[in-house]
């Protein structure tokens, strides 16, 4: 199915799914210029509603975003997942799509694991019995291999892992995302804007040059009609394992994260120390919530994961066919 | 590609992972060459998550046009900081860039022949995180210009695993590595003194080892540096005496080296 804009697009595409697909003066010359004017792209892709099928059985979707990389959206999916498969009631699936550097197979352990596929599509891989994930990671045959695609490529994976992969019957399916407002974040809301989506939770650091781009991130949701269920504020301050003083390693200046999110009406859920323990878990490929349950990063992480729960018990997941406010 | 004529060195600052440091380290070591009396362009090709005119504290800037093209935001009056980024473009700086690959690879192709950068000794890239469209885009428009890239990373495993896959893209596009800068390496308590290996430890001096590429310093984790950051300063002018300070000078001196054997 074509792309909103394609590869071979020229620099003012108009985007084939504009009145002016195909018509307007930058169209001239384009290899697609025909098939645009002729209105055939226009129509809905058909993997779309093949996806929300796929996904049936899948009770909530939530993306993790966040402007700013390196703030913890993998560790936070991964520790989000944890704690909700602590449950056993509760089947977990995650899945990565930061296609350059697919960080969750080492975080959950499972790094040199590979993808099988049977008659029903690609089995995701077992972290715990109840807790399953998906990862481009698994597909790369060496840990110095580079994924470098561009962006229509890319998209092309995220649909596959959302249309043939059995993940079975889920109560959470928790997105792992790259950084940015870009293909990715695009292409997952698209594509599942059939199947639903719960709503995004945002991770941030204090500072406030990631706070520049939590902004974005909300207000790039907030154009596509994303809910929000909430900011996580991690790496909030250390606490030194020797003589427990805390320190603020990433100050916050202006209002900090609260302020920001209280301003921009969105919901806090909650702060994560900026703790050893966590990144020692994830090197390892251990879980933090199972390893160290009694850690202040392992209480706080209860603490999220219960709100971000009870969002998604309390509210419907909206697909394209609902009106949002 | 006129605009570039007179740019005698490019630093491509490339990692992996984000969060990393790239911005921060490209604004440091711009300052730093700035300092030593080099004449400095810093262009920051991270579309999505332009950081780097807060970095500098140029964020109210707009950017003008000439005859030739764009001219850069300059840092001060005495214009041998010149810098470059989406964020001045932006009509408020809370707008998403929500843009696919092709226009994003636009946009990079517009700020490197159409920005007036004048007579440098370094232009400096930063860049987003990954291996993707901004970064081919980069590779293929300063293919001829470019000295050399570094590469920053953190001590972690998660980290350099990143980093690993960067270096690929390096070799693959046949771009000189000049280095690795380990970033955060550590944390001094400032009650009992004690190091903290908050993201673990040496992670980034191994790969250097391991792929044997240069090795340009670790920098800690301070909350001095990022203090810096959030005002738009340079830590190399901050009062008091430092192992960041020492660290930063330390990059650069082995930046140089390198980049000019």
């Amino acid at each position: 199915m074509m792309e909103v804009v394609p590869e071979n697009a020229p620099e003012h595409c108009p985007g084939t799914q504009s009145e002016d697909a195909g018509k307007a003066s930058a169209c001239a010359g384009c290899p697609n210029q025909t098939i645009c004017a002729s209105g055939q792209i226009k129509e809905p892709d058909p993997d779309i509603a093949k996806i929300a099928e796929c996904l049936s059985h899948v009770k909530h979707k939530i993306l993790v975003f966040s402007g700013k990389g390196g703030v913890g959206k993998s560790t936070v999916t991964a520790n989000l997942g944890f704690s909700l498969s602590s449950n056993p009631e509760q089947e977990v699936g995650i899945l990565d799509i930061d296609i350059c550097g697919p960080s969750m197979p080492r975080i959950m352990g499972v790094m040199n694991e590979q993808v099988h596929s049977s008659g029903y599509g690609w089995s995701p891989i077992y972290v715990e019995d109840n807790l399953s994930i998906m990862s481009p990671g698994f597909l790369l045959s060496s840990p110095k291999d580079a994924v470098i695609w561009r962006g229509a490529k890319k998209n092309g994976l995220i649909k596959q892992f959302l249309r043939d992969v059995d993940w079975g019957e889920l109560d959470y399916l928790l997105i792992d995302t790259p950084p940015g407002t870009s293909d990715e974040h695009l292409s997952i809301v698209n594509f599942l804007s059939k199947a639903g989506i719960d709503g995004a939770v945002i991770v941030t650091t204090p500072q406030e040059v990631a706070l520049l781009d939590v902004r974005k991130e909300i207000n790039f949701c907030k154009k596509l009609n994303l809910p929000i269920i909430g900011i996580i504020e991690n790496m909030s301050k250390l606490v030194c394992p020797k003589c427990q003083h805390t320190s603020i390693i990433f100050p916050p200046t202006a209002k900090g994260v609260a302020g920001m999110a209280r301003e921009m009406q969105v919901p806090y859920l909650g702060d994560i120390p900026l703790d050893p323990l966590v990144g020692k878990c994830g090197d390892n490929g251990k879980s933090l919530p199972h390893t160290f349950p009694t850690s202040p990063s392992a209480i706080a992480y209860k603490n999220i994961t219960e709100k971000v729960q009870k969002f998604c018990l309390n509210n419907v997941a909206p697909t394209s066919e609902d009106t949002i406010n | 590609m006129e605009n570039l004529n007179l740019v005698k060195n490019v630093i491509v600052v490339l990692s992996g992972k984000g969060g990393v440091g790239k911005s921060t380290l490209s604004v440091q070591i711009a300052y730093g060459l700035k300092a030593l009396g080099k004449t400095v362009g810093l262009l920051d090709v991270d579309l999505c998550g332009p950081s780097i005119p807060k970095l500098l504290n140029l964020e109210d800037c707009t950017v003008h046009q000439c005859d030739q093209g764009w001219v850069p935001v300059y840092s001060s009056q005495d214009k041998q900081l010149s810098v470059m980024s989406i964020g001045f473009l932006l009509k408020h700086k809370d707008d998403p860039v929500i843009w696919r690959g092709p226009k994003k690879t636009a946009m990079i192709k517009q700020f490197v022949t159409d920005v007036c950068w004048g007579e440098l000794d370094y232009l400096i890239v930063d860049t987003p995180p990954g291996t993707s469209d901004e970064h081919l885009s980069v590779i293929e428009n300063l293919r001829k210009q470019i000295t050399g890239a570094i590469l920053i990373t953190t001590p972690q495993n998660v980290a350099v695993a990143d980093v690993l896959r960067e270096l690929t893209f390096c070799r693959k596009g046949s771009v000189p590595v000049l280095g690795i800068v380990e970033n955060m390496s550590g944390y001094i308590c400032q009650n009992c003194s004690e190091c903290i290996h908050v993201f673990s430890k040496g992670g980034g001096e191994e790969l250097a080892k391991q792929e044997n590429i240069p090795f340009l310093g670790q920098v800690p984790l301070d909350p001095n540096l990022a203090m810096c950051c959030e005002n738009g300063e340079s830590i190399l002018d901050a009062l008091v005496h430092s192992n960041t300070k020492d660290a930063v000078l330390n990059v650069i001196e082995n930046l140089l080296q390198v980049a000019h054997n």
